[in-house]
């Protein structure tokens, strides 16, 4: 623990690093898999091909990803913009999934009745679909956060500074502590970040405490 | 786009294609660590996922143990296990494990639970003893899902297999470590796409080997007593 007060900076500064590297990719994936995964519900024929492809990426290896990234967006192979765009990558592979999923869970007569009563299309996708669609969005972007703040670390193999610094620097060192500082601060991260998840959940959908199913119009 | 020339050449170069630290050789390291990897954690998860998703205890437990291990860095946990036993099978048996097992476990009791209730109480109404209603009807009912969990799983272990490399291993991360260490990025590429083709074709076959799950499951319907 003295290495943690002596290295406190150091430390802080990989953390404020790693998180950064971490929200980044969860929100823009959570941006761009949005909408995505509500035209994949509403078009069946294409659902199939899209999740597919999802699934696909997500099979691609982080490490390969990272330094397979360069030569096809052209930055450079120790460029911190390498992590962020393969786990972009990831994130909207998952979440396109459960998003798909989430605006499916829609009850088709909710869509009629806010049709009936003069909702415009993008009214009804923000104003009914995605509140309904929320709960089990927010379930997607949970996993997508966990694993996200977790790979971050692979990134100290191709030179990215993260908590991951922390291992390979340990590890050259000899020195266990430094290690077990990394993972515990990345245990933290992923668990803050997951609660505020949680709480930004009960915050923006009440209606939706745990294992109660989402209220549909009766 | 010289990288890509440069990894072409990389693949057609016979050099490459032979000996110990050759394609078939790192190949067959690869598949090593994730066939024991996945082996260990399906013999520790599948008997605990079928015992929760069976009885229904404990399950609370385990969605908070699974979520644990997944925030769990596979990297720093191997590292970790490195300088605590030495370099061997070890560490990337036990950091690969803890990657490996909460999708195993969520396949296995998600699988069980996912059996509808009536179809159990029939069961157990023709008189099937519980580890009957377990082998014959819930375990037959829920192999797509098992399956599908051991799929996750693998998909992650080839993966994440590339680490090994970094803690004095072998294994296609070699190239990608090696490469990187050397600046040799055609290197690099090459072990990626392998790592990549790898998983694509475990992938697939675990695609057939669900949908074999799924049709099995016609067949083992319980005969009437």
């Amino acid at each position: 623990m003295s290495w943690l007060s002596a290295n406190r900076d150091y430390v802080l500064d990989l953390t404020l690093t790693h998180l950064w590297l971490s929200v980044l990719p969860i929100v823009l994936g959570f941006v761009l898999a949005l909408p995505i995964g509500w035209f994949a519900s509403r078009h069946p024929r294409l659902r199939g091909p899209l999740l597919g492809a999802g699934g696909i990426l997500y099979t691609i290896p982080s490490l390969p990803l990272f330094v397979m990234l360069p030569p096809i967006i052209g930055t450079g192979y120790l460029d911190p913009l390498n992590v962020v765009v393969a786990l972009t990558v990831y994130a909207v592979a998952l979440m396109v999934r459960s998003a798909a999923d989430a605006f499916s869970s829609v009850s088709p007569s909710v869509l009629d009745s806010s049709s009936a009563s003069g909702y415009s299309p993008l009214q009804r996708a923000l104003l009914v679909e995605l509140p309904l669609a929320g709960p089990v969005l927010l379930a997607g972007v949970r996993v997508v956060t966990v694993s996200t703040v977790s790979m971050v670390s692979i990134g100290a193999l191709i030179g990215v500074n993260s908590l991951g610094s922390l291992f390979t620097d340990g590890f050259r060192r000899d020195f266990t502590t430094e290690i077990f500082i990394g993972v515990a601060g990345i245990v933290i991260i992923a668990l803050v970040l997951d609660g505020l998840l949680v709480l930004a959940g009960r915050l923006l959908m009440p209606w939706s405490t745990a294992g109660r199913p989402v209220r549909t119009a009766a | 786009m010289s990288v890509i020339d440069g990894s072409w050449q990389w693949f057609t170069d016979s050099e490459h294609w032979s000996g110990d630290s050759g394609i078939p050789s790192r190949l067959l390291e690869h598949l090593g660590y994730t066939a024991l990897t996945v082996g260990v954690s399906a013999a520790i998860a599948i008997p605990l996922g079928l015992w929760i998703g069976h009885t229904g205890h404990l399950r609370g437990l385990a969605v908070a143990l699974s979520g644990a291990l997944r925030a769990l860095p596979t990297l720093g946990v191997l590292t970790y296990v490195v300088l605590l036993s030495g370099i061997g099978l070890t560490p990337i048996t036990v950091a690969l494990t803890v990657l490996a097992i909460p999708p195993v476990l969520a396949g296995a009791y998600s699988g069980l639970e996912s059996v509808d209730r009536a179809t159990i109480d029939a069961a157990r109404a023709m008189g099937m003893s519980e580890w009957q209603v377990l082998t014959k009807v819930e375990v037959p009912l829920a192999l797509p899902l098992i399956v599908g969990g051991v799929r996750s799983a693998t998909l992650q272990v080839v993966a994440t297999a590339t680490v090994a490399a970094y803690v004095g291993l072998g294994g296609l991360g070699r190239y990608i470590i090696d490469g990187i260490a050397v600046s040799d990025y055609p290197r690099t590429l090459s072990g990626s796409v392998l790592v990549v083709v790898l998983a694509l074709v475990l992938d697939g076959l675990f695609v057939l080997l669900q949908k074999a799950a799924t049709r099995s499951r016609t067949v083992t319907v319980p005969a009437r007593p």
